[in-house]
Parts: C-alpha cells; structure tokens; sequence
C-alpha cells in the first residue's frame, strides 16, 4: 500500500472512530459524579478495616492486590525480555573489551553537570526510600518510589560517571533484586492461602492507623515492589545506556 | 465533559502518528500518547466535584475524596506502559541492527 492510499484509509477510520468514540462520551457518568459504589465504599474500607490512610495504595495492594501481583510479574518478564533482546546483539560484538576500557573512562561531562548529579543522588535515593515504605500513610508507594530509587542510579550515569554506575550495578545483583522482589510479592500472597483464608488475605496485625507499620501487609508489598521495580527499571535502562555506549563507538 | 474529549483527541492523535510514522522510535512514542487518553479517561470518570486526593493522613475520614479505584488502575496502566515502551524499544534497536533501517515500510517485507 502506498503511504498516500494509507493515510486516506487511515484518515477516514480516524473520523469513523472519532465518531463513535463521541457518541461513547454521551452515555459516561456525569463529570464530576463518579457513579459506582466503591468510590465511596474503598477509601471506608481501607480507614476502617486495613488501618490504611493512602486509598490509593491500599487499593493496589490490598483490594486489587491479585491484579496488582499479575502487573508486577509483567514488569519482571518486560525486564527479562528487554534483557534478553539486548544481551543477545550485544555478545555479537567482538570489540566489547576495547568497550569496556572505554567505558571505564566514560564520556565527557561539563563540571556543572557532574556536580549536580553528585549532590542530587543522595536526597533522590533518600525521597525514594521515604516513598517506598510511606506508601500506606502519604502519596506514593513501591512503584513511585522504585521509579525514583532507579532515577538516582540513572542520575549517576547522567553525571557522566558511566564507570560509577558500572560499579554501583552490578547485573547480578540486579537481576536478584529484580526476582527477590517478585518472589517476596507471591510469598505473601501465598502466605493469604497459609495462614489465612485466601490467596492476598490480609493476615498481618493491622497496626495503629497512621504509623509506619499500619495496614499489614501493605506495607510489605509496597516495598517488595519497591525492590522490583528498582530492579527491573535499572536493568532496562541500563541495558540500554550499554547498547548506546556501542552504538556510540561505531 | 472536557476532560473525556481529550482523552478522545489524544487517542485520535496518537494513533494517526501510528498510521502516518515513518520511525519505530516515533511509532512507540506514539503509542504512548495513545495510551496516555486512558490515564485522562480513568481519572475522569473518578473524579469529583470537589472531591480532595483519597489520602486520609491530614483530612477528615468524612471529607468528600475522588474514588481511588479508578487511580490504582491508572498506576497498573502507566506500569504496563513502561514496559511495552521497554520491551518495543528493545525489538527496535533489536530490527535497527538486523535490517539497517528503522522504517517500519521497509520492514514490511519477511526476510530469512
């Protein structure tokens, strides 16, 4: 198919869909009203009954806790699909020592750059760290908080420290972090089925509302996903910044 | 009413950068922003008037909260983004070092 017959077809089942798509917005709930139960009845039963102050993170970990193991074993095979895709080309290279002597030097950064990214890695690893394990108290949770843990490592090859991130990362012990994390979360999912009635059953003590260990096992997911996503967000990134290390030398 | 027609627009806009991309790396961008008219649609079905974020640590258990069902689905969707992006980004650089090209016309054709 030529470009131009593409595009024509393609405007005109954009029209089509738009059309449909606006009809669809006429019967949505009213903006502004949410219509279904559980709005008002989740940020209930998470205060009452699971000691959680986040809603939110009380949702993705306690309510839709099953739904929340199938997202993160997601994540955990994204990873090793990235991985795996990337490692592949990269063992076709035979120049991969003359790389890694040059990845020891790394490129060449500005001072300013290079100070920034000194002085910011360890209030971001900190900010990570609080938001993982406050997720069932304030905004944020194991996801955010993951996101943030690997920004910082991403933040020392900003730098321009590449050899830096080479040390800070080691690929084992990211891949283990990335499989410890994913494990811990089935564990206790398991752990439902064990000690309580069901798979995801909330079987810890629920704590005093509003301190760091209230909501059960919240917490603990929120920081087995913090591990993960850590993990799993580190190595893609990482995989990578390596293939545009190769590409660079090219 | 606003807020679900930019959800509209930008599953519109983004799948005619699908349709009209001549670049894998622009493609996945593209499916990015398809994607991102899901997170405005969940939002704002779960918003409401007045409603403050559905986190208790400084308010009132009775204070009217925007449902937080709808805001741990958007968590799972953005997740699930990040690792198609991850994983299309891969095969990307994966077909740029098999074919040469990043066109995804040229990739049209099955070579052995």
């Amino acid at each position: 198919m030529t470009p131009r017959a593409r595009l024509v077809l393609g405007l005109g089942s954009l029209a089509a869909l738009g059309a449909l798509l606006l009809w669809a917005v006429g019967g949505l709930p009213d903006f502004g009203h949410p219509r279904g139960p559980y709005a008002d009845l989740a940020p209930k039963i998470m205060l009452d009954e699971r000691h959680v102050t986040n809603a939110v993170t009380g949702v993705t970990f306690d309510l839709r806790g099953f739904d929340t193991l199938g997202e993160e074993l997601i994540l955990f095979v994204a990873a090793l699909g990235a991985a795996v895709l990337l490692r592949a080309q990269r063992s076709e290279r035979a120049a991969e020592e003359a790389a890694a002597a040059e990845e020891r030097r790394g490129p060449a950064t500005t001072d300013a750059l290079r100070a920034l990214g000194a002085v910011l890695v360890g209030p971001v690893l900190l900010l990570g760290i609080y938001v993982v394990v406050h997720g069932a108290l304030t905004p944020g949770g194991g996801f955010q908080g993951g996101v943030l843990l690997a920004g910082a490592l991403l933040l020392v090859y900003a730098a321009g420290q590449v050899a830096g991130v080479q040390r800070v990362r080691p690929v084992a012990l990211v891949e283990i972090a990335d499989a410890v994390g994913a494990a811990a979360y089935m564990l206790v999912a398991i752990a439902g089925l064990v000690f309580g009635v069901a798979a995801m059953d909330n079987v810890l003590p629920l704590g005093t509302t509003g301190s760091l260990l209230s909501g059960g096992t919240v917490p603990v997911l929120s920081v087995a996903v913090g591990v993960e996503v850590t993990a799993a967000v580190t190595l893609i990134l990482s995989e990578l910044v390596d293939q545009m290390m190769l590409r660079g030398r090219e | 009413m606003f807020a679900y027609m930019v959800a509209v627009w930008l599953l519109l806009v983004g799948l005619y950068g699908v349709i009209t991309s001549r670049h894998l790396v622009h493609l996945v961008l593209c499916l990015g922003v398809m994607q991102a008219s899901t997170y405005v649609l969940l939002l704002a079905i779960g918003w409401r008037a007045g409603g403050q974020a559905p986190i208790f640590a400084d308010i009132s258990s009775r204070t009217p909260v925007v449902d937080p069902v709808v805001q741990a689905l958007t968590l799972t969707d953005i997740v699930v983004e990040a690792t198609v992006v991850a994983v299309l980004l891969a095969l990307t650089v994966q077909a740029h070092k098999r074919f040469g090209t990043c066109d995804p016309d040229a990739l049209g054709a099955l070579r052995g």
